[in-house]
């Protein structure tokens, strides 16, 4: 799930930089066996059950705003287990210090919430155990097709999904009714509607797009591209494939028309200008009604949410964040931190979850009539479920992440912003994009073709 | 006579001397240093000594394997056009805005110092007070005022009815950076040189003023040239201080993340060569040439301004 702290996030970052050239150096050290290292810990079904009879003590680091009551649920239910939970903050925050954690040897905990987009990173150095050996892949059935792909990483499950993010269309009903908008299909509708709304009111947009990374890929996903393929040491990159293209086809004609507002997401003035009329749609994940209704209370009502359009009208969609937890190598009890994510994503820890606004992985509450049919008020009484459980079905398939999906994510601004900055041809930079990651791929002993 | 005794009395002394040096060969000297040296060894030395063992190798984040390289990561870097481009900008910053921050804090100096304002003290701690501010909510605050679209910078756009004000755009972000750098070290600036300014004995006003120096006469031959000192270690902390930019930057990405890359200041791309990708080795490398180059250029500075007069 995205962060609406991010500016919290850069806080810390800056504070912890303050001593960079000593921190530097304390980090770079200490073995880095562990990544070469194979599956060392051998289990079974049987030894997961054992394990959470016989307790133990677990440390959990995540930033699901439902963690606590997770751990507390399930802490009062096996009150031999201790589970001390940690936040050891949102997003690259919590991944620097679980990289450094692993990196040292030592200090990593048992189980950590990791984005899907984040899992290959963790996966394939070996830093997290395969929960097959648990015998976990008999839970397939209970979850949806593009969030069981994503927790694997080549033949390896590392994790239980814990929510999805299929991507749909927000609108602001408002803002189309003032403007006489129809509610686009196809995206070259969405093109002729976002040329309409601004010729309209200069102040509007169709949407806001500075240059996301997470946003791009997925919607190269949803335009059925697969840029990144991954085949053990073996990567290929092509940010110029047909998906790709396709993308940039409709989207440089925003970008490049000035059609597209330039404020950054997950600042002050975005949940303002979502509010405000400013922005009238977001494509995006659907865990966005309940960021909305925390963060944008003038919006109440005005909003609704519509399928993704698409490039020839038939329904597709991608995903768009969501995350699992994994259980580490480092761990000094992996069947009894298998059986604490066998409980937070599979069994009693998914109610908590979907009561603190989240969505859900799992085909059972996915077809829920009372999930499914909730009326919502902050979106005018519409049945959103509806059309986000609808989007889950249609999630494109084929997709993968980079193995250094984070470290991509980290110089998009470099690279892809700097085509959004001149409002110039998103393919040059998706080009310099791909360079800088086929130079550092090759770097980090990887086999890159692009 | 005398003088015998007196050698007589010098030698037993001499004795003593000898003895008492060589008791601090026994090592009674090192007890005193001995703790300043373990913290000194344990936070300035071990970390140095750390990097630069660290730049020696390189190491591959997801397959490990280490490999000795010797020097090759500090010839990468010499060629690293990236490097160069953070380094040439703070460079720029350096030269334009270290000057103006300290005019600036020397004026205000001056002024307080002259006894002809109105509530000197209140004006020293305004000027002095953005210092106080923690740097990160500085720069937080200051990101309202430069905000594109809401803020100080937006209602002036609105009130003339132009977007010519975008303080974030990439042509001004390096002023806009410089502007809030300047804010904040002003006043300790200031600081550094009213409290050289106070260590002037009066004597030498009188003298001035009995050779009927008026007010910028006093400046130019008493003031001055006591605050060289002064100046001298204000230029050499901005200096430092500049090759290091790094929170105000780091801060302002958020809300300008195409314009502030990952390597826009040297301190910014060892930070996320290191945490976003890993690259210690390199990481280690860039900090340790951006530290020698920021040691000598402090050192001419330093050499320079203690042999020339102002």
């Amino acid at each position: 799930m995205k962060s609406h702290l991010r500016g919290l996030r850069q806080l810390v970052v800056a504070g912890a930089a303050l001593t960079a050239l000593a921190v530097v150096a304390a980090c770079g050290g200490g073995s880095s066996d562990d990544s070469a290292s194979g599956g060392t810990t051998t289990g079974s079904a049987d030894a997961v059950d054992a394990a959470l009879k016989a307790g133990g003590e677990i440390t959990y680091w995540s930033w699901t705003p439902s963690a606590q009551a997770q751990v507390d649920a399930f802490v009062k239910q096996y009150p031999n287990v201790k589970v001390n939970y940690v936040n050891a903050g949102t997003g690259n925050d919590h991944y620097t210090k679980l990289q450094n954690a692993i990196k040292a040897g030592s200090g990593a905990p048992d189980v950590a919430q990791i984005e899907y987009q984040a899992l290959p990173q963790f996966a394939l150095p070996g830093s997290l155990v395969d929960l097959n050996q648990y015998g976990f892949s008999q839970y397939e059935s209970a979850y949806t097709a593009s969030t069981w792909a994503a927790v694997h990483a080549g033949s390896g499950l590392f994790g239980l999904p814990q929510d999805s993010g299929p991507m749909a269309l927000f609108y602001n009903k408002d803002v189309f009714d003032k403007y006489g908008l129809t509610v686009p299909k196809t995206w070259d509708e969405y093109v002729a509607a976002a040329k309409k709304l601004h010729a309209a009111n200069p102040k509007a947009y169709i949407t806001n797009d500075s240059g996301d990374a997470g946003f791009t890929t997925s919607m190269i996903w949803q335009a059925g591209g697969t840029p990144f393929k991954t085949d053990g040491k073996n990567i290929s990159i092509n940010l110029q494939d047909d998906g790709s293209k396709k993308w940039t086809g409709s989207w440089n004609q925003l970008v490049e028309g000035g059609l597209v507002s330039a404020i950054p997401g997950w600042t002050d003035e975005w949940f303002k200008a979502l509010g405000d009329g400013t922005i009238a749609t977001l494509p995006t994940g659907a865990w966005m009604p309940g960021v909305m209704e925390a963060s944008v209370k003038a919006g109440a009502g005005k909003w609704r949410v519509a399928p993704m359009p698409t490039y020839d009208g038939r329904p597709a969609t991608a995903e768009n964040g969501g995350s699992t937890e994994s259980v580490l190598k480092q761990s000094k009890n992996p069947a009894l931190a298998a059986a604490f994510v066998r409980w937070l994503n599979h069994d009693e820890g998914v109610k908590p979850f979907l009561a603190s606004g989240g969505f859900p992985a799992t085909t059972a509450d996915l077809e829920d009539p009372a999930f499914v049919g909730k009326a919502s008020a902050y979106f005018g009484g519409q049945k959103i479920n509806e059309v986000l459980t609808g989007a889950a079905g249609t999630v494109v398939k084929g997709w993968t992440y980079l193995p250094y999906e984070l470290y991509a994510n980290s110089i998009y601004g470099d690279t892809v912003g700097k085509s959004y900055q001149a409002k110039s041809d998103l393919d040059a930079g998706l080009k310099s994009w791909q360079d800088a990651l086929v130079a550092y791929g090759n770097q980090q002993g990887f086999q890159v073709n692009g | 006579m005398a003088e015998s005794v007196a050698q007589d009395h010098i030698r037993p002394l001499r004795a003593t001397g000898t003895r008492r040096r060589r008791a601090g060969r026994d090592g009674k000297g090192w007890l005193f240093v001995g703790p300043f040296l373990a913290v000194f060894a344990l936070t300035f030395l071990a970390p140095i000594g750390y990097a630069i063992y660290l730049s020696l190798f390189r190491e591959q984040a997801f397959f490990g394997g280490r490999v000795f390289v010797g020097l090759d990561n500090y010839l990468d870097a010499l060629q690293d056009p990236k490097f160069w481009e953070a380094f040439g900008r703070v460079a720029v910053f350096l030269v334009v805005q270290v000057p103006v921050m300290l005019i600036l804090a020397l004026l205000a100096a001056l002024a307080i110092d002259s006894a002809r304002l109105h509530a000197a003290s209140f004006f020293r701690i305004v000027i002095f007070l953005p210092y106080a501010v923690p740097g990160v909510v500085a720069v937080l605050m200051w990101g309202y005022i430069y905000g594109n679209n809401f803020g100080l910078a937006a209602d002036l756009n609105d009130l003339f009815g132009t977007s010519a004000i975008q303080p974030l755009s990439g042509t001004w972000m390096l002023p806009s950076i410089a502007n809030i750098v300047t804010w904040e070290f002003v006043g300790y600036n200031m600081l550094i040189f009213y409290s050289a300014l106070r260590t002037i004995p009066g004597e030498l006003y009188e003298a001035a003023a009995i050779d009927g120096a008026g007010t910028f006469r006093t400046i130019r031959a008493v003031k001055l040239p006591a605050l060289r000192g002064a100046i001298v270690i204000a230029t050499i902390f901005s200096i430092i201080g500049s090759f290091q930019l790094f929170n105000e930057p780091n801060i302002l990405r958020t809300l300008a993340p195409n314009v502030i890359t990952t390597y826009y200041t040297p301190n910014m791309y060892a930070y996320n060569l290191s945490f976003a990708g890993q690259q210690f080795n390199y990481s280690a490398t860039i900090a340790i040439v951006m530290g020698v180059i920021t040691a000598i250029i402090a050192y001419v500075v330093q050499l320079r301004g203690s042999r020339e007069a102002l």
